[in-house]
């Protein structure tokens, strides 16, 4: 059987972090062509050991995760986005050993003492236990994207949905300062569902706090590339998110204010093919460019070579 | 009992008592004088009302941050200010009657007043899409708030919305993005701005036009996050939990107050803003026009540079020592 030549993997191991150097991606682009003959696998998948390969949601494909990996989770077949880490995300962006984590060790607080369902505190110990490499839902630091240094703000949608509380909103403004203070081009990967509820007004705040902070950057004369990527909503889509520059998604990407089972119950309408989709929204003139992730590092960089070039 | 809250029955009932009594006593063929009867339901109203509003959930504050009869925007445009001259138009697209805006004097002042306007009926309530705005709305707020940027006017924001309209055309305008270039260039006006939350304080669209330099609130207006009714669906998968997210969000004016998140309450009468306007509409205009007075005795760099440390402080977190990870 195809499938026991391949060992499984070492538990502890495996979730969305991949090795630090960045994968190449010639290698990754052409990996499809190595990938091993699947012929009658689909027959036989229930025999597979698990967290090996990937069906994908789109094409229904097997795809082997290694190679998934590579490709920067972007189905080899049907080009389907996958959900992606926010370090595997840098790690494919910038020059190797070249990003600087700023406020790595910045943590969220229960200040409203929010009890739900669930309590906040025990949500947040949740999720910084099912992550080692994410204390929060962005990561920020300054890298170099081709030969530009730029100031990069990366979100995770698996930290409690990417929600926006303070921390993300802090970690945010201060690279945006660092970025205005230091004449840097700033790019912010936005993965979220919104404000972060628990921390109640505190969170909207953040959406105020960021964009006042890149009210400043713009008065610089200091480019701001927005990349939305699956999904970007709410109060960060009403946010800093919307303010770009660019304004750059990955295909596909779901983007928009209010989330489309509350829009239906609204006004009562069915919505329209592809509604709130990175493609919908190009159309009707919100988006500079749809950028598959493969090619994201190559046109940032073209870009902020445009954008920078009277520097 | 059409437009009266579970909580304001007692009160309400007794009223009616006391009106009948106070109406009748001359077809009362014996001549019996009701004096007392009608001293001792009026004793016993303020005490009700005392009872009642000395106390109230953050539930009770929502209730009557909706209620049907509370002042709106054009309410205390007329009441507290005078010669109002409304301006449409975002330019681009249409005219969005769930935000209104124009030249206005406040006192001896002259000012630029924009506020969300509910609709009192069903019909004002289609023309003002129940107070939630379009991109236009807030594209419409924007033009108003730059052109007295330009002309040195201050601003005064009156907030009260369930939130901006999640629509289809909403969506197909870019009502997020709106909403974020709103938040991005109040931050840059030169002129005093004076925010006050009259009502509901629904999320990003209260925000869109709340970037000031004073954030006020009513007594009973809450301002949140998301609406206690989404808080419940989503957290405890039921809207009629909406009381208990109520509570937790901490959304009424003391809370915020104590939080930090709002510069001050202006108060309302024992009952609620509805049950004297008139008086309402003057203690909003004496916190306005002293607001006004101390922020334009400030230079525009004071007053610029007050309103980003006002906002970028705003938020709480622990720093602790982890080893970043370079890549």
């Amino acid at each position: 059987m195809a499938t026991s030549q391949f060992t499984k993997k070492i538990p502890g191991t495996d979730g969305p972090e991949p090795a630090l150097t960045p994968p190449d991606l010639d290698a990754a682009a052409t990996a499809f062509l190595k990938k091993p003959k699947l012929g009658s696998g689909k027959t036989r998948k229930r025999d597979m050991p698990e967290g090996l390969w990937t069906k994908c949601p789109k094409c229904s494909e097997l795809v082997f995760d290694k190679e998934l990996d590579e490709n920067l989770k972007v189905c080899p077949k049907c080009q389907h986005h996958f959900p992606i880490g926010a370090r595997e995300r840098i790690n494919a962006l910038v020059e190797t050993c070249s990003f600087e984590e700023i406020d790595a060790g910045m943590l969220s607080v229960d200040i409203l003492k929010f009890t739900g369902v669930a309590s906040y505190a025990s949500k947040l110990e949740t999720y910084r236990k099912k992550s080692t490499q994410l204390k929060d839902a962005v990561i920020t630091g300054i890298g170099k994207i081709g030969p530009h240094r730029a100031a990069l703000g990366v979100m995770d949608f698996a930290f409690l949905g990417g929600s926006m509380g303070s921390v993300v909103g802090e970690k945010l403004t201060r690279l945006i300062e660092k970025a205005t203070e230091a004449g840097l081009p700033l790019v912010i990967i936005s993965t979220s569902g919104g404000a972060r509820m628990y921390e109640g007004m505190f969170s909207l705040m953040q959406m105020a706090k960021t964009c006042a902070a890149l009210a400043y950057h713009a008065r610089a004369k200091l480019p701001y590339i927005s990349v939305l990527t699956h999904p970007t909503t709410a109060g960060v889509m009403a946010s800093y998110a919307s303010v770009g520059d660019l304004i750059i998604a990955e295909p596909k990407a779901m983007i928009g204010f209010a989330g489309p089972r509350v829009i239906k119950d609204t006004t009562q309408a069915e919505l329209p093919p592809g509604f709130q989709t990175a493609e919908f929204l190009t159309d009707r003139g919100l988006i500079d460019a749809i950028v598959p992730r493969l090619e994201m590092k190559e046109k940032l960089t073209d870009y902020i070579s445009y954008m920078m070039a009277g520097k | 009992m059409k437009n009266v809250l579970d909580f304001e029955k007692p009160i309400y009932e007794l009223q009616i008592k006391l009106d009948e009594l106070k109406s009748h006593p001359e077809k009362h063929s014996i001549g019996i004088e009701f004096e007392e009867e009608i001293a001792l339901i009026q004793r016993k109203i303020e005490e009700t009302r005392k009872q009642i509003f000395t106390d109230l959930t953050p539930w009770q504050r929502v209730q009557l941050a909706r209620h049907p009869k509370r002042p709106f925007a054009l309410d205390y445009i007329k009441d507290a200010f005078t010669d109002f001259h409304e301006l449409h138009g975002d330019r681009r697209f249409a005219d969005d009657r769930a935000i209104v805006g124009g030249f206005a004097m406040i006192g001896q002042q002259r000012v630029m007043v924009i506020g969300t306007q509910k609709g009192r009926d069903t019909k004002e309530n289609i023309l003002r899409n129940f107070g939630s705005a379009h991109p236009e709305g807030y594209r419409k707020a924007l033009r108003l708030m730059q052109m007295a940027d330009k002309f040195g006017l201050p601003i005064v924001t009156l907030i009260d919305t369930a939130g901006a309209y999640p629509g289809i055309g909403a969506e197909e305008r870019h009502i997020a993005e709106a909403i974020a270039v709103n938040l991005r260039e109040m931050t840059l006006l030169e002129v005093p701005i004076v925010a006050v939350v009259i009502g509901e304080g629904g999320s990003g669209g209260a925000l869109g036009i709340g970037v000031a330099d004073r954030v006020l609130i009513m007594e009973n207006a809450y301002y949140s996050v998301i609406s206690p009714e989404g808080c419940a669906a989503i957290l405890w998968k039921d809207r009629t939990a909406a009381p208990k997210a109520a509570e937790a969000l901490r959304i009424t004016a003391p809370d915020l107050l104590e939080l930090g998140l709002v510069d001050g309450i202006i108060a309302e009468p024992l009952g609620g803003a509805h049950t004297d306007t008139q008086a309402t509409a003057a203690a909003l205009k004496d916190r306005i026009l002293k607001e006004i007075e101390t922020l334009s005795a400030l230079s525009a760099e004071q007053r610029l540079k007050g309103r980003y440390d006002k906002f970028r402080a705003f938020g709480h977190f622990e720093e602790t020592a982890a080893t970043p990870v370079s890549a």
